[in-house]
This record gives C-alpha cells, sequence and structure tokens, in this order.
C-alpha cells in the first residue's frame, strides 16, 4: 500500500498560518471600508437573467450620484426563480443586509437613490432579511431557505470565487492542512466512516475507491474530477464551480495525497466558458499560494491541477469514455472491469470522482464522519443537490439532507405547482431516469430509495410536470436525446435506441398500433441488459418507468389517438366555441401566423383544420370574458364549422 | 490449464485465453463478429457473444473472460438467445439485405448467425434503417465502403493497425449514424491499400471490396 511520508506536523500547519493571517488581514480590509456593499450574483444563472446590466447599471447610478458602496461580485446563490440575485448591506441606514429578487436595471438604479442615499429599503421588494432582526422578515422564515442544508453548497453566492482569500478567510484550505498532518491511510479511513457516496449518479461509496487506487502498488496515481454534466437540464456541478471553485480543488488535494497522486486533472465540457475560466482562475491562484505545486504547504508533497475542456458528449460523462477522451481518442465507453481505480488514464490507477463528491471532503475533514452521518439517511448520509425545473414556483438549486420526501422538496421548499394546476409526474434522473407519479411523492430522497421506485439519482436533474405534459412525449424527448448522444460502438444502444424512439414517435403522431405497448417493454428490457455502458443500459428507463406508472396515457394514444395532456400536436386541435365567440372581434384572426382562422356569415370565427398549426396563440389572444378558442383531443372531437364567410 | 464445463461437456483450454476463443476451438459455436483471434482488448461492441455462467446474476460477454477452472457455462440458455436474437436482428435493421448481388453470398457472417439462431434475416417489428451516402469521405482509390453492408464490428481498423502500424480506417459519426471511413490522403491510401487487402479478406460482410 502507498503510504505517504510522515510529515512533520508544524509544517503545513505554519504554512498554513501565514495564508490564513494575510486572508483575514484582507477581509478585514474589506470588511473595514464604511459604507453599503452590493453583492451580486453573476454566475452563467445570474448573467443570464441580467446580472452584468444590473451591475453596470449600479455603478453608473453610483457614479451619477456620488456614492461610496463597493460592489462585490459573487458565485450563484441557487435561487434560478429570483435571478438577477442583490444582496444590499448597508450599515448606515440601520437595516439588516436584505435579500433582493428579479433586480433588473431599473430597479438597481431607484433602489441606488432610495435606499443607497435615501434609507428607504423599499418593502415590496424586498425577499427578506439575510439574517434575523427586528424590522424585516428574514429568508431563514421561508421554506426555500429554512429547510434546505447546505454542505456543498455553503459558501455558494457568499463569497467571490476569483478571489481564493475569501475561501481561505472562511477556513477554506484548512481541512487540506489538517490532512497533511495526518497519515495518508487515516484521512481514506475517515472517508469510508462517512459513507460518502458518489454524486456523480451511481452512489458508490468514495472510500472504498480511493482505497482500491490506494492499493495499486508502485504505479502513479491520477485523479480525476468529472465536470462533464451532460444531462439535459442539470447545472450544479457548473454552478459550484463557478460560485466556489476551491472548495472542489481542496478535496482534490487532499484524495491526491489521500490515493498517492501527484497529478489532478478537471474534465469540464467546453460548453461551461465561465466555469472553464474561473477554474482556471483558481487553480493559478492556488500555485501561488503553494496549495498547489512541487511543495503543497510547504510539504514535500506535490500535486498539481490541469484542466481539461471536453467537446460536450453526454456518454464522456461516462467514466471510461472520460478517459478516452483525454487520451485524444473517440469518446467511447470500454468494457469494465477493470474499473478506472485499477486502470484508467494511459492505463494508470484514476480516481475518477464528481465535484459534488469531491466538495463534500473538506466539510469531512474539518468536521468529521460523525457530523456527516447526522445529516441524511444510513444508507445515504449528506445531501443531495438537485436542480429542480419546469411546473414548479421556486425553480433552482436545492441542497436538502437525504431522506427528505420528494412531496417536501416539491411543495414545501420549491413552492409546488404554479398557476393552479395539477402534480403530474416527476423525471429524475436525467435521461437516465424515470418518472414517478403522484403515488411516489412520500418517496424519501436517497440513492436506494429512487433506484427502487425505478428513477435514479442521476446527477440530480429534477423536472417537475403539471397536468399538460404528456408522458409519452416525456418519454420520445429523453430518448431523442440519447438516441442522438449514443456513442454508436455497440448495437443495441447505437440501433436499439433508435427503433424505440421510432416507435415512441409513431404514437406521438398518432399512428400507434396494437402491440406496441408489448414491442416497447421488450426493446426497452433487452437494450437494458445488452448495452455496453451505462448510457444504453439506463436509457430505456424513461421508457419502462412511464410504461409502468402511466400505461393509459400510452393506451389513449394507440387506441383513441388521444393525448391525454393533450401535448402531442398531431392528436390535438383547436375550435372555437361559436356560443362564446364575440361577434365582429378579430383578435385571434389578426394573431394567426397562418391565416386559419376565418370569420363565418354571422360575424364570428373558425378556424380551418386544414391550415392550423397548432401553436395556440389565438387561445392566447381570446380575451378571458369570452374564453372561446377550445383545445381537444383526439383532433376528430373538433365540430364542424361552416365555412361560409 | 483450465478444466470447465460448456453445455454439461468437459472443456480444458490455457487459462490466458478467452471463453469466446477456448469454446470456438472446441466446436462449440457462440455468435461473435467483434472479436478476432489474438485481440489483447476485445471492443465489446456487437453484443452477441453472450453466456451465462452459473453463480452470475448477469450474462457475460465471453469475449471478455478468461477461462476459470470449474466454471459452468451454458450457451444456449433462453435469456440469452433472446439478447442475441435482438442484437442480430437490430443489427439486420440497418443492414441492407440484397444477398445476390452481395460478394458475401454463401459465406457471410450474417447468414451463418440467422442459421444458427434459426431467425430470419429480414427483421420483424424494425424499421429498416439505411444510411445516406454522404460525398464528404475521404476516397480511396484502391478500395470502396459499403456503409450500409457494415455492422461496425470493427475488425478492418484492428486490422490494418495489425498490418499497418497505424490505421488507415476509422469510426467516424455517431449514434445511429456511425460508419467506418477512410483516413488520410488518397496518395497514401492508394500506395499502401492495393498492396494489403487486409480489411478486405478480415471483413465478414463484405463491406470493403475492391474498386
Ligand atoms: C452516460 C453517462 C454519463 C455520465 N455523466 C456523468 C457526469 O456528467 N458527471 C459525473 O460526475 N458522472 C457521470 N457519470 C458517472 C461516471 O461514469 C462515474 O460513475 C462518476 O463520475 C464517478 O464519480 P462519483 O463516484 O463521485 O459519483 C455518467 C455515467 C454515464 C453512464
Amino acid at each position: 500500500m502507498k503510504k505517504a511520508t510522515p510529515i512533520n506536523k508544524d509544517i503545513p500547519e505554519q504554512a498554513y498560518d501565514r495564508i490564513y493571517k494575510q486572508a483575514m488581514q484582507r477581509q478585514e480590509a474589506f470588511l473595514s471600508v464604511p459604507g453599503p456593499r452590493i453583492h451580486i450574483g453573476t454566475a452563467t444563472c445570474g448573467i443570464a437573467a441580467g446580472a452584468l446590466e444590473t451591475r453596470s447599471a449600479f455603478e453608473e447610478a453610483l457614479a451619477q450620484r456620488n456614492i461610496d458602496a463597493q460592489i462585490h461580485t459573487v458565485g450563484c446563490f441557487g435561487h434560478c426563480y429570483a435571478e438577477p440575485v442583490v444582496i444590499i448591506d448597508h450599515p448606515d441606514s440601520g437595516f439588516p443586509p436584505i435579500f433582493y429578487p428579479e433586480v433588473t436595471s431599473a430597479k438597481a438604479k431607484m433602489l441606488t437613490t432610495l435606499f443607497l442615499q435615501e434609507g428607504d429599503p423599499r418593502f415590496e421588494h424586498i425577499l427578506g432579511a439575510t439574517v434575523a432582526n427586528e424590522m424585516i422578515p428574514s429568508i431563514m422564515d421561508f421554506a426555500r431557505f429554512n429547510q434546505e442544508k447546505r454542505v456543498v453548497m455553503e459558501k455558494c453566492g457568499q463569497i467571490d470565487p476569483e478571489n481564493i482569500d475569501e475561501y481561505i478567510a472562511s477556513d477554506g484550505y484548512s481541512a487540506l492542512a489538517k490532512s497533511l498532518q495526518r497519515d495518508s491511510v487515516e484521512i481514506i479511513d475517515l472517508v469510508k466512516k462517512s459513507g460518502l457516496r458518489g454524486r456523480g449518479g451511481a452512489g458508490f461509496p468514495t472510500g472504498l475507491k480511493w482505497e482500491f487506487t490506494q492499493n495499486e502498488q508502485d504505479n502513479e496515481t491520477i485523479v480525476v474530477c468529472n465536470a462533464d454534466e451532460g444531462d439535459p437540464g442539470a447545472y450544479m456541478d457548473r454552478t459550484i464551480l463557478e460560485s466556489n471553485p476551491h472548495q472542489i480543488l481542496e478535496g482534490m488535494v487532499i484524495c491526491g495525497y489521500a490515493t498517492g497522486a501527484r497529478r489532478g486533472i478537471i474534465y469540464v465540457r467546453a460548453e461551461y466558458p465561465l466555469a472553464v475560466k474561473l477554474v482556471t482562475h483558481a487553480v493559478e491562484q492556488a500555485r501561488a499560494y503553494s496549495i498547489l505545486g512541487q511543495s503543497v504547504l510547504n510539504t514535500d508533497f506535490a500535486f498539481d491541477i490541469e484542466i481539461f475542456q471536453g467537446s460536450g458528449a453526454f456518454v464522456c460523462g461516462e467514466e471510461t469514455a472520460l478517459i478516452r477522451s483525454m487520451e485524444g481518442h473517440r469518446g467511447a465507453p470500454r468494457y469494465r472491469p477493470p474499473y478506472p481505480a485499477q486502470k484508467g488514464l494511459h492505463n494508470l490507477p484514476t480516481v475518477i470522482n464528481n465535484v459534488k463528491t469531491f466538495a463534500c471532503i473538506a466539510p469531512i475533514v474539518n468536521k468529521g464522519a460523525q457530523w456527516f452521518r447526522t445529516i441524511g439517511t444510513k444508507q445515504s448520509p449528506g445531501t443531495a443537490i438537485f436542480s429542480v425545473v419546469g411546473s414548479v414556483v421556486h425553480a433552482g438549486l436545492v441542497e436538502i439532507p437525504m431522506g427528505v420526501t420528494l412531496r417536501t422538496l416539491i411543495f414545501d421548499i420549491c413552492g409546488g405547482i404554479p398557476d393552479n394546476k395539477q402534480f403530474k409526474a416527476v423525471q429524475i434522473g436525467g435521461p437516465s431516469g424515470g418518472c414517478l407519479p403522484a403515488e411516489f411523492l412520500d418517496t424519501p430522497i436517497d440513492f436506494d430509495s429512487l433506484t427502487e421506485a425505478g428513477a435514479m439519482m442521476g446527477s440530480g436533474g429534477m423536472v417537475v410536470m403539471d397536468e399538460d405534459s404528456c408522458m409519452v412525449d416525456v418519454a420520445r424527448f429523453f430518448l431523442d436525446f440519447t438516441q442522438k448522444e449514443s456513442c454508436g460502438k455497440c448495437t443495441f444502444c447505437r440501433i436499439g435506441t433508435h427503433q424505440l424512439l421510432n416507435i415512441l414517435a409513431r404514437l406521438t403522431r398518432g399512428e400507434g398500433r396494437e402491440g406496441d405497448i408489448d414491442l416497447l417493454d421488450d426493446f426497452s428490457v433487452d437494450i437494458k441488459n445488452g448495452s455496453l455502458c451505462g448510457l444504453g443500459k439506463t436509457a430505456p428507463n424513461p421508457v419502462l418507468t412511464s410504461l409502468r406508472y402511466f400505461k393509459d396515457e400510452y393506451i389513449a394514444h394507440i387506441n383513441e389517438k388521444c393525448c391525454p395532456g393533450m401535448a402531442c400536436r398531431t392528436l390535438t386541435a383547436f375550435y372555437i366555441e361559436l356560443d362564446q365567440c364575440a361577434r365582429g372581434c378579430d383578435l385571434c384572426e389578426a394573431c394567426c401566423p397562418v391565416e386559419a382562422v376565418f370569420t363565418t356569415s354571422n360575424r364570428k370565427k373558425g378556424i380551418d383544420q386544414a391550415l392550423c398549426v397548432k401553436c395556440g396563440e389565438c387561445q392566447v389572444a381570446c380575451p378571458p370574458d369570452y374564453d372561446a378558442v377550445r383545445k381537444v383531443s383526439p383532433a376528430a372531437l373538433v365540430p364542424v364549422i361552416e365555412h361560409t364567410g | 490449464m483450465a478444466k470447465f464445463i460448456v453445455d454439461n461437456k468437459t472443456v480444458e483450454a490455457d487459462e490466458s485465453i478467452t471463453l469466446l476463443r477456448a469454446c470456438l476451438e472446441n466446436d462449440i459455436y457462440i455468435p461473435n463478429l467483434c472479436w478476432l483471434k489474438g485481440m489483447a482488448d476485445a471492443p465489446v461492441s456487437c453484443r452477441l457473444c453472450f453466456v451465462e455462467i452459473e453463480g452470475e446474476e448477469q450474462l457475460t460477454s465471453s469475449c471478455k473472460i478468461k477461462v476459470r477452472d470449474d466454471m459452468v457455462v451454458k450457451t444456449d440458455t433462453p435469456a440469452v438467445r433472446r439478447l442475441q436474437k435482438t442484437a442480430f436482428q437490430l443489427l439486420m435493421s440497418a443492414h441492407e439485405i440484397n444477398c445476390k448481388v452481395c460478394p458475401a453470398n454463401k459465406k457471410c457472417e450474417l447468414q451463418k448467425i440467422a442459421r444458427f439462431l434459426k431467425t430470419g434475416l429480414k427483421p420483424k417489428n424494425m424499421n429498416s434503417h439505411l444510411k445516406e451516402i454522404s460525398a464528404d469521405m475521404p476516397p480511396n482509390p484502391s478500395l470502396d465502403l459499403h456503409v450500409n453492408r457494415c455492422v461496425l464490428c470493427g475488425r478492418c481498423i484492428y486490422t490494418c493497425i495489425q498490418k499497418q502500424g497505424q490505421s488507415q480506417i476509422t469510426f467516424a459519426k455517431r449514434g445511429i449514424d456511425t460508419i467506418i471511413s477512410f483516413y488520410g490522403a488518397p496518395e497514401v491510401l492508394s500506395a499502401t491499400c492495393s498492396e494489403c487487402l487486409a480489411c478486405v479478406s478480415i471483413c465478414p460482410v463484405s463491406a470493403i471490396t475492391l474498386t
């Protein structure tokens, strides 16, 4: 077994002390500047919502009004529904720091004048104060905040990801200093005891994986962080890379020390340019602080990290394909065993872990395995991070203790379904996962319970669907994705997913045939059993679960050409209820992009079914007082309206 | 030497060889396309050579495991045959079935497997998916590629590397559009390929022919 040479305890401690003191000094200098501080979330999600414009608006308004305030860019808080998020800390106003949602440029200018200059925080725009106080309700009064448990994302949205001092000042890299004073075996033992399971999807025990690598004698080891994140709708790894890259680096260095590696690689997709930029910057800073390099914290342990930009194929997230891709080959998986821990990059033992897995390491080292086990469930300790999207009020990233039920997550924490609609299903685990119906809302969220229900933790994508979604179409959507992302190597995945997609597409077009359900089931089972890698093995999951829990929808598509969710275009049609249509009103006709709306002899409207493209614009345009446009499925239900205009 | 049982028959083979090879050499046929004797690392991509090994929950790819003493192997259980038939039919759904004009007729690996599995050549319940022939493929002055005959076993690529040190053939595109393609300047291909022809003879389905 490879064992790191015992290190004189004083060396890393003293080295860490030095950078910690320096970071604290800088932090204090920042905090001692009088005047307001404006924290703006500028990760990709914030930027997409206009955070950069918001920042410029603040800068302009501050300059115009000659106000001295510091703008502090931070990462993402995880509250996508509220982007751009701004926290204003204005001590002189007497108010606590305040969380403002949806701060547009106009709002930024208004807040500069009214709050920063005149001291009026404009209550109607406030989400809450970030600390408990007498004046304003605290954000911690809301479930979206107080039911979260932040381990991985604790510092996300709080610190500037481009400034290593802010990470260090909040105890960052102290876990590394502690680890370097211990034996590598002890660290692996700690990770094993914590019960940490890989956050990349399969939930393999991390400590065991590290131990396997350590047991591979003599060979140089490599540490790889898997930041490929290819699931559609999942973006937690990106957010963490953009909001607190150092916590990931710290986990990787500790892993390197524990497994006897000198080399770490972060495999991140090139489609994440901001993440690439920030993590590259973080690595440079860490080198400048001797956290990476020939002599980590002045010890004789050497470790460095490179960034490898992947080209964004979903299959390259699969560990063996990821390795092939880093070696310069086609990103195609290979048969396992041997596992990467035995034979990985260039045949060297390689530890591959997900971004979130590495981000758990420093908290575990700092607070102990026992502490980690107090969070979550016995078999799945710790937290889970989901990007909850779709039909929910408070979409975004949520970090919860494992074991919280789907109901609590969707209805309490994320605010339930908007527009008074009914919950229909939740799709968990992305294209490899499954759709669970309302009966499963009380399922606890952990690796084993989700797998048992037919879904999967996956990497944490969660799409909530309301009554208007069609489960056949959802299955078709995910199959279309996996089919396109198949690397083409093995027969079942290459051709099987294509055949499966053909059948699903046929159903959504109303061309379903008797026997299709059995065919879907048979194909799915064979693809699952026959495929070479996890992509093919899990690709049929959306079909299998929707067949299991929403079979009636499949039957309706096949037998009645009816789409109960009214989502499949070919199976639906619009018509105008003449009793409710207002004579002389032209709104629907005016908005129709294909001139399918005509006027009847009594100056009401009808829709020419041959021309209609079913965009639904007329239904939106029809004033609520008339509410005359109807959507039906099957399309044959449309009454005939004489075209006698 | 390992001594083990396949389909109730005792087989002996050197521990260094794969189960697939041991079976084939002992007249126990297991359908296969992508494996070749001598390969250090089988691609395991055709997904035909499944067997059932006693004590193991899932079916195993026989090209990937080494023989062991006392293993008990079954090559024709219903589960094995089901997966083999589906894999075969999937391959056939992307194969141009026009045996009369095909030089591989009568010695074709696919015809052999169909006979063995007692299944027709034309798959039931599947759409035929043939690829469009794209014009942007690098031409080879000596050889023709028939992408709709090709079953993407990769034997040609392996063989080319063995013969030439570096493959003149590669996989291109991905998913259902995956094809094999020549690789390199036409002059180089012309010089090396017209002499060698190893890929032409190793192809189980005549997807590479002389121009
Ligand atoms: C098709 C496919 C895609 C995958 N994509 C990712 C990914 O984007 N990120 C990731 O961490 N793991 C992904 N995995 C899982 C990895 O193969 C591997 O199990 C994981 O990186 C191990 O890290 P962990 O133990 O920390 O979970 C994927 C697996 C498959 C089959």
